[in-house]
């Protein structure tokens, strides 16, 4: 469904931090992207929405190619791309409630979204999604009264709402406790698998990791160094991911952690 | 999706202000006095219009500034401007520091203070100009009457601001300070000064270029500077020599919001 | 900071080695010369004399200014109303162009470096180093005196200042909310109304209010050159040397620029 085809992202600075990446990813499989700070993760996922625009080499998603788009049709091919922020990216000083329905802009049109004045449907799907992450008794509190968790939840809820395909999640719980980490990577996963959807999850965590993807993909300097089940990740392969380090306790860790998670999942 | 499908549940946006008598009283207040105001400002539409060939001469003069005719007059005025925007804020200086510090409710009694707040509010709501018209007529015309104005106004910028940055610091290295058994000189040396100094140093500069912008209209009134010549200009309609001025006038003060740039990045 | 060692071995520690503080030194000098210098120069051009009756002549003014003539109070009350029309509407009118220039001259939101961001900051500067006096006074040479020049004179004046602060505030927001935006579709409008709007909200009504509190100050004397307001009275007084007027109305000039200075507050408190 995602291709990514040589795509290649040198910097102004003449940084090269993506150095010709294949990757292919079919329909509902989730994804973890690791690797050390700097290996190009963060921008490997937002050449794909063009956030960052690409040097060279192409994405194609469903037999679009991207990276040729002029700016109304970006627009419309970022409508079917959720994206999951480190620090949740929320706008602070709007409601949750508008925060949710601003994953509907690019179905609406200007005036529409100023007077806040979504269709109907927009605001019962919002609903719908506020309560699946539980949220929906919060709907017209500030953003910014929300703790840390909350607000990744109303992040995923926005992401949602745009009626994705693929999901694209930069470190969603780089600034949560271990707890709400889980919870939340629980959540995007199981929400992938109820719709279907695709993702991409960028993580520092590798054991969280592990825990609910499918596959993970190891980028080192721009360059993917692994890609295959998360079981098979090894001290040696880790060690040629993010270089010389004791990786058995992380691994272990994996298995303990493993056995006490299963009934954490409900969502608070 | 869950199958939760609940009735269609509406959502407007919450209001800023909840109660809603408050909230259209505000509004219909506010309508009201704008009209009124808005009805008393009496346009002599006809004499705006015979302006307007004038208003057009004003702006052309820009593309022919005459720099020459009156340039001595010009030189004066600037120089005297110059000369009083300096020695006024190095006076300012001085003053203002004894007094910021008198005003920084965290090391000055309370009798202190309250004097020391009372000069600032004084040199604060009084407009430079209504001050210099009283030293004109105390010290008679001259740079002198300008000199003391702006240093006054001086005093009351620096001063407040001043005295907020002490009250600011913090308290644990001042204490840290008074803990070495300092006396009060040397607590206020060590303790205080290392806080404050960078920002002092970048609020003079700041005093700086507003004193010239101020230097340039105390002129109207007799207390020196390029005012009066600028005044003269303008009641002869000599427009290519006030577009000298003004164009001066300008570049003076680019040129100080540059250097004050420059020292506050060194200072920082 | 410097470690050296004297002739007997010893570690010495200055805080700055011999140079710097040398040129330490010859800076304070230059200073203190330039300083003298203008000093000079100001007190050539005083009559010394002069200054030495200074105490008497402005005991001589209290004396006559004191007690303020009240009754006058009547005749203060629509030109004080003037003042104060003439600071709002003046900021309200600043507002409608300091919004765009702010936008223009932000580096994040500008649509093109030079050809729109160097003109909005020319904007910028010419606006704010203009003092609005001589805005008025220019003004009332165009259209005449009256309240309109005041008022557009401080529009004028404002732009420059209103734009400065909120260009500031732009540049300061947080690009990851405007990102999270730009990903779901939006357009540009769109991801200006949702993403850049709401940040910078708080600053643009304290930035507002703020500049309606200094407009209202700088009202009150755009009068002595013709373009209304309380200053108009002032100037009248001051012609005829009826110093009983002028101290009140300085009286009245002083309780209204602390009663906006007191309302400014309240408000910037309720805002943030």
């Amino acid at each position: 469904m995602l291709k990514l085809n040589q795509l290649t992202k040198r910097y102004a600075t003449g940084d090269l931090a993506l150095k010709a990446v294949d990757v292919e990813i079919p329909k509902g499989q989730v994804v973890a992207l690791i690797g050390p700070s700097g290996a190009g993760k963060s921008t490997l996922i937002r050449c794909i929405n063009r956030l960052v625009e690409p040097t060279s080499g192409g994405v194609d998603l469903n037999g679009k190619e991207l990276t040729k788009l002029g700016s109304g049709a970006l627009r419309q091919a970022r409508r079917r791309m959720g994206m999951i922020f480190q620090e949740y990216a929320l706008v602070e000083r709007l409601t949750v409630m508008e925060n949710v329905l601003s994953g509907r802009l690019g179905y609406v049109g200007f005036w529409r979204s100023f007077l806040r004045r979504y269709p109907q449907s927009a605001v019962d799907e919002a609903f719908r999604l506020l309560e699946r992450v539980g949220l929906d008794h919060m709907a017209d509190k500030r953003a910014d009264e929300l703790s840390g968790g909350q607000r990744q939840r109303v992040g995923i809820a926005r992401a949602l709402i745009q009626d994705p395909e693929l999901l694209l999640v930069d470190e969603p719980t780089a600034s949560l406790d271990p707890k709400t980490s889980r919870q939340i990577m629980r959540l995007i996963c199981e929400l992938c698998a109820e719709r279907d959807l695709a993702a991409i999850i960028n993580i520092h965590d590798v054991a969280l990791a592990q825990m609910f993807v499918q596959r993970v993909i190891g980028l080192r300097f721009g360059e993917v160094v692994y890609d295959g089940p998360p079981n098979e990740l090894t001290p040696d392969t880790l060690t040629q991911i993010y270089g010389e380090e004791d990786w058995e306790a992380t691994i272990e860790k994996v298995d303990e952690e493993e056995v006490v998670t299963p009934e954490e999942g409900a969502v608070a | 999706m869950s199958a939760t499908l609940s009735a269609p549940r509406k959502w407007r946006k919450p209001p800023l202000i909840k109660n809603p008598f408050l909230r259209w009283s505000l509004l219909l207040g506010s309508l009201a006095y704008l009209l009124l105001a808005v009805g008393s400002l009496e346009v002599n539409w006809s004499r705006v219009y015979e302006g307007l060939d004038r208003g057009g001469r004003f702006i052309l003069a820009f593309t022919h500034p005459d720099f020459i005719s009156r340039w001595s007059d010009i030189y004066d005025g600037m120089m005297e401007s110059v000369i009083m925007t300096i020695t006024s804020t190095a006076a300012g200086i001085i003053i203002s520091i004894p007094i910021g510090l008198g005003a920084a409710r965290n090391i000055a009694p309370l009798p202190v203070y309250i004097i020391c707040r009372g000069i600032i509010a004084v040199s604060r709501a009084l407009h430079e100009i209504i001050v210099a018209i009283l030293m004109v007529a105390i010290f008679g015309f001259g740079p002198l009457a300008g000199f003391i104005t702006l240093s006054f106004a001086t005093i009351g910028f620096l001063s407040k601001l001043l005295a907020e940055d002490i009250e600011d610091t913090d308290r644990s290295q001042a204490e840290a300070i008074k803990a070495t058994g300092a006396a009060w000189l040397q607590w206020i040396n060590y303790g205080i000064q290392p806080q404050v100094m960078p920002r002092l140093i970048g609020l003079s500069m700041y005093r700086l270029d507003i004193n010239f912008r101020e230097s340039a209209i105390l002129g109207l009134v007799g207390a020196g500077g390029i005012g009066a010549t600028l005044n003269t200009a303008f009641d002869r309609y000599e427009f290519d020599t006030a577009a000298a001025i003004i164009i001066i006038i300008i570049t003076i003060v680019m040129c100080l919001e540059y250097l004050s740039g420059v020292i506050r990045a060194k200072v920082q | 900071m410097a470690v050296s060692t004297d002739k007997s071995g010893q570690k010495v520690w200055r805080l700055s080695d011999r140079n710097a503080q040398l040129a330490r030194w010859f800076a304070w000098f230059v200073a203190v010369a330039v300083i003298m210098y203008c000093w000079q120069t100001i007190s050539e051009q005083t009559t010394w004399f002069f200054v030495m009756d200074a105490p008497n002549i402005a005991g001589d003014i209290a004396s006559r200014a004191m007690p303020p003539k009240w009754p006058y109070i009547n005749e203060l009350w629509e030109p004080l109303w003037d003042t104060i029309n003439i600071a709002t509407i003046g900021t309200l009118l600043s507002l409608f162009l300091a919004v765009p220039v702010a936008f223009l001259a932000a580096r994040n939101t500008t649509p093109h470096k030079y050809l729109c961001r160097w003109p909005a900051l020319l904007i910028i500067v010419s606006s704010r180093s203009i003092n609005s006096l001589i805005w008025a006074l220019l003004l009332v040479a165009i259209i005449g005196p009256g309240i309109f020049a005041g008022t557009i004179a401080i529009a004028l004046r404002s732009i420059g200042f209103c734009a400065k602060l909120l260009y500031e505030a732009i540049e300061e927001i947080d690009e990851k909310q405007v990102e999270a935006i730009k990903a779901t579709g939006a357009s540009p409008w769109q991801v200006m109304a949702y993403g850049i709007v709401p940040q910078i909200m708080p600053s643009f009504a304290g930035i507002t209010v703020f500049r309606w509190d200094i407009n209202i100050r700088e009202s009150t004397v755009l009068g002595l050159v013709g373009a209304g307001g309380i200053g108009l009275q002032m100037q009248a007084s001051l012609n005829v040397l009826a110093w009983p007027q002028v101290s009140l109305i300085l009286l009245v000039i002083f309780a209204a620029v602390i009663l906006s200075e007191m309302v400014s507050a309240k408000v910037r408190g309720a805002i943030i």
